[in-house]
C-alpha cells in the first residue's frame, strides 16, 4: 500500500451549547498522512487549535476500534463516512485525496439535541433498552448453560442482530430520523432466542411506546439505516419486529 | 498490617464456608443502604445491576454517554470457566492451577480458587441473560482452546466476547434502572473519595456537561473502573480509559498494589508512526491458527511471500516445542522483543513479525475437500475454501487488520508487535475485595487481586463478571449488615464540603497554568519514559533514570501545560488534564514498584535477572509477596508486603518447552 500526506479543508460544524444556533467553520489542515485514522486527524487539527489559542472539537470516540459506538459523525452527507459498514474511529485518511474538502456535522435527530460541536446526546437509546430490551432473570438464579440447547442458525442470526452497538447512525441516516433499526436489533437478538420468549409481547410494546415517545420519526422502509449501519444490521429485524408487534397487538386485544 | 482476612480452612470449602457464615442484610433493611459504583464495565454494570436486583439503592457512574460505551466492550476473545464440557480433563482445580501458575505464582490462592469456583455459573447466568454465545451444531454451547492453557474451556461469540458480555450486564443494569433501583449519572467523573474517621462516606464527582461538582452520599463505594495501560499513553484500552478513581482512592489511604505489572499483549497492529493514539489488540485467538515467524537474516528485504520456508525462523516453536505459538503473553511479547531487537523484525519500522495464516489456510481448506469426498482438486480451490474457513472463524478481526493497515490479511502475514493491554496491579484488596479504607472497595481490573504477574487470555472478562455478580454480593452484605445503626451522613458535613473545596481547587490550578503545551503531547512523553524504561524489559539504571525524568516531567506539566476553555462547560480537554495529572504520579510509583522487584516474574521482566536461556528468573526467597504501598506523602511512598503462601500448588519456574 502507497503511502501518501495530503492538505484537506476542514469544514466543520461549531456550537457552543444547546442552546447556541450554532453554523459552520472552516479549516486547514496539512501533511496529514494516509496512515492516519480519521480522528487521529482531526487530533491533528485540535493540536493546532490548542496552539493557536482557539477551541478545540469536541466529538465523541472511546475506543477508537469501532466497537463501543461513541464515535458519531456524519463526514461528507453520512454518517460513520464513505466506507461500508465502518465506524467513524475506524475511517483512514487513505478514504481521501490531496486537496478534498471535507464536511463533519454532528447526527442530525429531534431525539438527539446536540450537547457541543459534534457530540450529541443519545441518551434516548438507553431509555429504549430500559423499556424492556432485556431479559428479567436476576443473578443467581440461572441453570445450567447447556440444559438448553439453541439451535446453530438461530443463535447465529442473534448473534448478528445483538452485534449493534449503539451508535445511532441509523437514525442520522434516516430521513424520518426513526430508530427502528436499532430497536429491531434488539427485539431480534432477544426474540430469537428461547430465553426471550417470555417477554417477547411486553417487550416489544414497551419498547415501541417508548421510541415513539423519545421522539424519534416512523420508519417508512427507505433502507437508508441498513445501508449506514458499521454493523450491517439486517433491514429484515425491522420486519422481524413488526411481526413481532403485530403478534403482540393481537394478544394485547384478546 | 495487612490482613488479606482469608477464611481458614481448606481451599476448596473457604468460599463456601464464607458464604455460610458472612453477615445478611434484611430487605427492609436493604432500601435504606446506599452503594456507589464507578464505572460500568463487566465488574461494575454486573455489580450494580447485581446489587439493585438484591434492594441496595445504587448509583452508578460513567465518563461516556452510556453505560454501554466501557471499555469491557472491545474484549475480543473469550471467557474461562471449568465447566469440563468438552471432556479434556479441566475441573476447577485446573483453572485454578493454570491461573496461578500462568500469574507466574504472584497471585493470592484463596481468590484464585474462588474465581475458578464461580466460573461456571458465570456461563450460566449470561446464557440466561441472552448473551449469544457461539453453539455446535448440536446446540451446545462451543469453546476454544486459548493462549496459555491445553484445554478448550473458553466460551466465545465470534471475536466479540467482551461486547456480548457487557451488553447481557448493561441490559441488566438498565432493567434495575427501569425498575428505580439504580439511578445512572453518565458523562460523570469521580474525582474524590470522603473518607469520615476512616471510613468511605461518598464521592465527589464532576458532571463532564455542565462542569459542575457533586457530592453524593453512599454507605460503600465500589470502584470499578479498569486499568491504567493508558499511563503509557498508546495501550489498547479506549482514549477515556485512566487511573483518577482509584489513585484519588489511593491517596486517601488505599493500598496500591503491584502497580508495576503490566501485560503487554503480543498481538497488536504495529505503530505506523508519530500521529498515532492508540493501539489495536488483534485476538490472541489468531495464534490458534497462525504461525508467527521473522526472516532468519537480518536485514532481509524481500517481500514476506518471497522468503523460502528454510528461510523463515519460526522461533516460538523452535523455542517452546510444547506450546509453540499458543505460550503465555508475556512469553511471547518478549520473545518478538528479542528478535526485532536482533535486527530480524520486519515492516518499514522494523518493530513488527509476522503472523501468518497461509498453513492454516491449506489445511482447512484440504479438511474442507476431504468433507466432500472430492479428489484432485487443485491448490488454487483448496486455498479458496480454506479461506472460507478462516473467514468465518476470524473475519471480523481481519476486516479490522485491512481497515487500519489497508492490507489484506488473506493474501499477505500479518504484521503484529507487542502492546500495553492489561495491568495486573491496582488497588490492594482483601479477600471480601475490601480496600485498606473501609467502605471502599475495589473491583474487577482495577484491583491487584487475580493474576499475579502476568494474566492469562479469557480470563479477564471472568474476573470482572465473577467480583461483580457472585463476589461483591456477599462479601459487601457483611460489611453493611453494620451500616445499618448509622444515619447517612449528611452531603453538607464539613468533609464533603473540604473534599469539593480541594477538588474544585486542583481544577484552578490546573486552569490557571495557562501555559504553552498541549495535555496530549505532555502525556506523550510520560509515555515514551514508561515504555523505553518501564516497558517489556526494564533495568535498575533504567528506572532510577525514569524516576528522575518523571518528576520533571510532572514539574513541567503544572507549570506549562495549556488549557484551552473554561471550567463551567462541556470542556473535554479538561478532563483529559485531570487524568493525566494523575497519571504522572502513578508513573513515579511504577517506577519505583519495579525498582523494588529485584527478580523477573510473569510480566516484570528486569533485565539483570535472567536465566542463560532468557527466560524470567524469578527469587522466592526474596519476593513472594504482593507489594502494597501507601502514599506518605508526595513521591514518598511505604511498601507494606503481604506474603504469599501457596498452601496447595508447589511453585516450579514456569516451563513452556
Ligand atoms: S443498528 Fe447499526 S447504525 Fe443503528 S445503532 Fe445499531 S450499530 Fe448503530
Ligand atoms: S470510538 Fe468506539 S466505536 Fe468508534
Amino acid at each position: 500500500m502507497e503511502h501518501y500526506n495530503m492538505n484537506l479543508t476542514l469544514k466543520i460544524w461549531r456550537q457552543k451549547n444547546k442552546n447556541d444556533k450554532g453554523g459552520f467553520q472552516s479549516f486547514q489542515v496539512k501533511n496529514i498522512s494516509s496512515e492516519m485514522s480519521f480522528l487521529e486527524m482531526l487530533d491533528v487539527l485540535n493540536e493546532q487549535l490548542i496552539n493557536d489559542n482557539q477551541d478545540p472539537i469536541a466529538f465523541d470516540h472511546d475506543c477508537r476500534e469501532g466497537i463501543c459506538g461513541m464515535c458519531s459523525l456524519y463526514i461528507n452527507g453520512k454518517p460513520h463516512g464513505e466506507w461500508k459498514g465502518n465506524t467513524t474511529c475506524q475511517l483512514h485518511m487513505r478514504a481521501f485525496k490531496d486537496g478534498e474538502t471535507v464536511t463533519i456535522e454532528p447526527w442530525r435527530a429531534k431525539a438527539f439535541p446536540v450537547i457541543k460541536d459534534l457530540i450529541v446526546d443519545r441518551s434516548p437509546l438507553d431509555r429504549i433498552i430500559q423499556a424492556g430490551g432485556y431479559i428479567s432473570v436476576n443473578t443467581g438464579n440461572a441453570v445450567d448453560g447447556n440444559s438448553l440447547p439453541i439451535n446453530k442458525d438461530d443463535a447465529d442470526a442473534s448473534f448478528a442482530a445483538a452485534m449493534c452497538i449503539g451508535c445511532g447512525a441509523c437514525v442520522a441516516a434516516c430521513k424520518n430520523s426513526s430508530a427502528m433499526l436499532f430497536l429491531s436489533a434488539k427485539v431480534a437478538h432477544l426474540a430469537l432466542l428461547p430465553q426471550g420468549a417470555p417477554e417477547r409481547h411486553s417487550r416489544v410494546m414497551n419498547m415501541v411506546a417508548q421510541m415513539d415517545k423519545e421522539g424519534f420519526g416512523a420508519c417508512t422502509n427507505t433502507g437508508a439505516c441498513e445501508a449506514t449501519c458499521p454493523k450491517e444490521i439486517s433491514i429484515s429485524n425491522i420486519a422481524r419486529l413488526n411481526l413481532e408487534y403485530l403478534s403482540a397487538s393481537i394478544v394485547a386485544e384478546k | 498490617m495487612l490482613d488479606a482476612k482469608i477464611p481458614a480452612g481448606q481451599l476448596d470449602d473457604k468460599w463456601t464456608d464464607y458464604k455460610g457464615h458472612c453477615k445478611l442484610v434484611n430487605p427492609a433493611n436493604k432500601r435504606k443502604l446506599e452503594v456507589i459504583v464507578i464505572g460500568t464495565g463487566l465488574a461494575g454494570a454486573s455489580a450494580a445491576a447485581s446489587l439493585g436486583e438484591m434492594g441496595y439503592k445504587v448509583k452508578a457512574f460513567c465518563f461516556q454517554d452510556s453505560p454501554r460505551r466501557a471499555h469491557s466492550i472491545a474484549a475480543q476473545g473469550g471467557i474461562n470457566a471449568a465447566k469440563n464440557y468438552q471432556n479434556d480433563g479441566d475441573s476447577v482445580f485446573r483453572l485454578f492451577y493454570d491461573t496461578i501458575k500462568g500469574g507466574d505464582y504472584r497471585a493470592r490462592e484463596s481468590n484464585v480458587h474462588r474465581l475458578s469456583e464461580v466460573s461456571a455459573n458465570i456461563i450460566d447466568q449470561c446464557v440466561a441473560q441472552g448473551v449469544p454465545f457461539a453453539r455446535e451444531y448440536g446446540g451446545l454451547l462451543s469453546n476454544r482452546s486459548f493462549g496459555g492453557t491445553q484445554v478448550q474451556r473458553t466460551f466465545y461469540a465470534a471475536g466479540q466476547t467482551g461486547q456480548q458480555l457487557l451488553i447481557g450486564a448493561y441490559q441488566a443494569l438498565e432493567r434495575q434502572v427501569a425498575l428505580g433501583n439504580v439511578k445512572m449519572y453518565n458523562r460523570h467523573e469521580m474525582l474524590d473519595v470522603v473518607v469520615i474517621d476512616g471510613k468511605t462516606q461518598g464521592i465527589i464527582a464532576r458532571d463532564l456537561v455542565s462542569g459542575n461538582l457533586e457530592r453524593h452520599f453512599g454507605n460503600a463505594v465500589l470502584l470499578c473502573t479498569g486499568g491504567y495501560g493508558n499511563v503509557f499513553y498508546l495501550s489498547t484500552n479506549a482514549m477515556g480509559s485512566n487511573v483518577t478513581a482509584i489513585w484519588k482512592a489511593h491517596k486517601k489511604g488505599a493500598a496500591f498494589g503491584n502497580p508495576c505489572f503490566t501485560q503487554i499483549h503480543p498481538t497488536c497492529i504495529p505503530v505506523s508512526g508519530d500521529h498515532q493514539s492508540k493501539l489495536t489488540l488483534m485476538s490472541e485467538s489468531l495464534r490458534n491458527d497462525g504461525r508467527i515467524w521473522v526472516p532468519k537474516n537480518v536485514g532481509e528485504t524481500r517481500k514476506a511471500i518471497d522468503i523460502p520456508e528454510i528461510e523463515r525462523d519460526y522461533y516460538l516453536e523452535r523455542r517452546y516445542p510444547a506450546f509453540g505459538n499458543l505460550v503465555p503473553r508475556d512469553v511471547a511479547s518478549r520473545a518478538a522483543k528479542e528478535r526485532c531487537d536482533a535486527g530480524f523484525g520486519v515492516g518499514t519500522s522494523k518493530q513488527a513479525v509476522y503472523l501468518d495464516f497461509a498453513d492454516a489456510i491449506l489445511r482447512y481448506g484440504k479438511i474442507e475437500v476431504g468433507k466432500e469426498g472430492r479428489e484432485n482438486v487443485s491448490e488454487e480451490e483448496i486455498i479458496v475454501l480454506g479461506k472460507e474457513v478462516i473467514k468465518e472463524k476470524y473475519g471480523n478481526l481481519f476486516d479490522m487488520y485491512e481497515k487500519i493497515t489497508g492490507e489484506n490479511p488473506y493474501e499477505l502475514p500479518m504484521r503484529i508487535y507487542p502492546a500495553v493491554h492489561y495491568t495486573m496491579g491496582g488497588l490492594w484488596v482483601d479477600y471480601e475485595l475490601q480496600t485498606t479504607v473501609k467502605g471502599l472497595y475495589c473491583l474487577g481490573e482495577a484491583n491487584f487481586s487475580d493474576h499475579g504477574a502476568n494474566r492469562l487470555g479469557a480470563s479477564a472478562l471472568m474476573q470482572g463478571l465473577a467480583d461483580g455478580y457472585f463476589v461483591i454480593p456477599y462479601t459487601l452484605g457483611n460489611y453493611l449488615a453494620d451500616e445499618i445503626y448509622n444515619k447517612p451522613v449528611s452531603i453538607d458535613h464539613p468533609a464533603f464540603i473540604e473534599a469539593e473545596n480541594e477538588v474544585a481547587k486542583r481544577i484552578n490550578t490546573l486552569m490557571n497554568v495557562k501555559g504553552s503545551q498541549s495535555v496530549e503531547s505532555l502525556h506523550k512523553r510520560l509515555g515514551k519514559i514508561m515504555w523505553d524504561k518501564c516497558g517489556m524489559a526494564r533495568n535498575a539504571e533504567g528506572l532510577k533514570q525514569a524516576i528522575e525524568e518523571i518528576k520533571e516531567l510532572r514539574k513541567e506539566f503544572w507549570n506549562d501545560v495549556k488549557i484551552p476553555g473554561t471550567i463551567n462547560e462541556f470542556n473535554p480537554e479538561l478532563d483529559k488534564a485531570n487524568r493525566v495529572a494523575d497519571f504522572m504520579e502513578l508513573g513515579e510509583l511504577m517506577c519505583i514498584d519495579a525498582l523494588e522487584r529485584n527478580e523477573s516474574c510473569g510480566g516484570h521482566f528486569r533485565e539483570e535477572y535472567q536465566t542463560p536461556e532468557g527466560e524470567a528468573l524469578r527469587d522466592d526467597g526474596n519476593y513472594m509477596y504482593v507489594s502494597a504501598w501507601k502514599l506518605k506523602s508526595e513521591s514518598n511512598w511505604e511498601l507494606h508486603k503481604e506474603e504469599l503462601k501457596y498452601d496447595v500448588i508447589k511453585p516450579t519456574q514456569r516451563n513452556y518447552k
